[in-house]
């Protein structure tokens, strides 16, 4: 069926076909990713009909050195060409003859399978991690829209007040060793929350927090993400990274989890 | 060697048998910082000293990683355990049994990682070291080989999801070696009620800076520098 599903595609022509035999979201990175889909696909549904392969590592939106001097350039490297990859690998295998969903509805479940927790969690949430950053000078030009400014206030007091807790929770030893702080939408829509979960747990995720919630915004807080520039200073490593938040992404980001009660898509 | 001095050190065997019965009765007179410490005055946990240089252990573990990880990691451990202590004997003297519940995640973490990066320093060593006598013995009846021991125990441990240790340990009740893996700072004994002979930290800090992402090749590599001397010690010290 996926074989006849590919060369229909790949005949008709169609853009909504296209889109999700890729699993990417609209973008200025999606053409070329259109172009390698058809390619991965006709291969695939020729060669092997049951493994496209569904996932792969998203481009980052920006050079490697553009967050220096807050993130170096190693890391950022080692950071998506290693690390993230590995979860795309790991993910790939683990849903190999399946059928092709994107990442984002793989997280509802999740708990259910180790693989994808932690594999389809890990792909998720760096996906998630590298769109919601920018080169400093870009960054500090963005904001919070007027909607995300209401409910940070009304959540957290004050935007300060929810930087200190973001920290707190980020803090060494606050609650594990590796995992990532987030803010989110509750699912009704009406409030923000700050969470930090283990490893490659995120709050998409049914079991991991009292109730699923939607991230707008999130911190890697695994050695990894800051070892070669911070060594154990992650306090400092944390203060530094407000200086390449999107605030404009952040802003879409809940607009869009307010509006439609579901979780930002990711690109891969 | 300065190693197994340290080993039969009774405050520190104290803390890797926390609850054990065979505790002194000088030191379970003592506050319950006591319990936690690796000093056996006063109840304050110290840095200990490393029982070799901090380039030992290369090619293994580069003197970069040794330095960052015994003298800042380790070190904020300790710092963090005593002030952890210290609230915990105001807690207890004032009978209050909610700031001392608060408490248990901070003694965990830095108790742990105290108590567990004293271990790992021990059964580190720069000359390279087989086990014999009676823990030779006791891998091959709970393994059946040395080489199937560590097949497990360096698969168990490269396994681990994020941050962790993977160990070999005794259960006293059987006599059996088992292996193990602890989340976070979860110390061994505590966690599992398995005395730790060997233990592998597999926190990125422990290996980034010489391995980056690639933790098998550091868990492959670890073996040449466990000292199998100190493992044998233990196990003797825990019949």
């Amino acid at each position: 069926m996926k074989l006849s599903l590919a060369l229909t595609s790949l005949f008709v022509g169609s853009a909504a076909a296209w889109s999700s035999l890729t699993m990417k979201a609209e973008g200025v990175s999606s053409r070329r990713n259109i172009f390698k889909g058809i390619g991965a696909a006709v291969v695939a549904g020729v060669v092997n009909p049951g493994n496209s392969n569904a996932y792969s590592v998203p481009d980052l939106p920006y050079p490697f050195e553009a967050l220096e001097p807050h993130i170096d350039t190693p890391t950022m490297k080692i950071h998506h060409d290693k690390h993230h990859a590995t979860y795309v690998a790991n993910i790939n295998k683990a849903t190999e003859g399946q059928e092709e969903k994107p990442i984002l509805d793989l997280m509802e479940n999740a708990l259910e399978a180790g693989p994808v927790r932690n594999s389809g969690g890990g792909h998720y949430n760096h996906a998630f991690f590298w769109e919601e950053m920018a080169p400093p000078a870009e960054a500090a030009k963005t904001k919070p829209s007027a909607q995300l400014e209401e409910l940070i206030n009304k959540s957290f007091g004050s935007m300060d007040e929810m930087k200190a807790k973001f920290e707190a929770q980020a803090a060494p030893g606050a609650v594990f060793g590796s995992g990532w702080v987030w803010v989110c939408v509750n699912k009704k829509g009406d409030e923000l929350k700050l969470v930090g979960t283990p490893n490659q747990d995120n709050p998409l995720m049914k079991g991991v927090t009292d109730e699923i919630m939607f991230p707008i915004l999130g911190l890697d807080v695994w050695e990894h993400a800051y070892y070669l520039k911070y060594q154990n200073r992650r306090p400092e490593y944390v203060s530094n990274w407000w200086n390449v938040v999107n605030w404009d992404k952040v802003s879409e980001n809940c607009a869009y989890v307010v509006e439609n009660h579901a979780g930002v898509n990711v690109q891969g | 060697m300065t190693g197994s001095k340290l080993i039969v050190d009774k405050a520190l065997r104290a803390a890797t048998h926390l609850g054990s019965s065979k505790l002194s009765s000088e030191l379970l007179a003592k506050s319950s910082t006591a319990w936690l410490s690796s000093a056996a005055a006063g109840g304050v946990a110290k840095l200990p000293d490393l029982p070799y240089d901090y380039n030992a252990l290369e090619p293994a573990i580069s003197a970069e990683t040794m330095t960052l990880h015994h003298s800042k990691h380790h070190n904020t451990y300790v710092t963090n355990l005593n002030v952890a202590m210290e609230k915990l004997d105001a807690a207890v003297t004032a009978g209050d049994a909610s700031a001392i519940i608060g408490l248990q995640g901070a003694l965990k973490f830095n108790g742990g990682g105290h108590i567990n990066h004293t271990l790992f320093w021990e059964n580190l060593g720069p000359t390279s070291s087989t086990p014999s006598g009676s823990l030779a013995a006791a891998i091959d009846e709970s393994f059946g080989s040395f080489d199937a021991m560590k097949s497990e125990l360096s698969a168990k441990t490269i396994a681990i999801q994020g941050s962790g240790w993977g160990w070999l340990g005794v259960n006293t009740a059987t006599g059996r070696l088992e292996v193990a893996t602890c989340a976070n700072q979860d110390p061994l004994k505590a966690t599992t009620g398995l005395v730790p002979l060997v233990g592998i930290d597999v926190w990125e800090h422990a290996y980034y800076v010489d391995y980056r992402n690639v933790r098998p090749d550091y868990v492959q590599k670890i073996f040449d520098i466990i000292n199998w001397n100190v493992a044998g010690e233990r196990l003797d010290a825990a019949k």
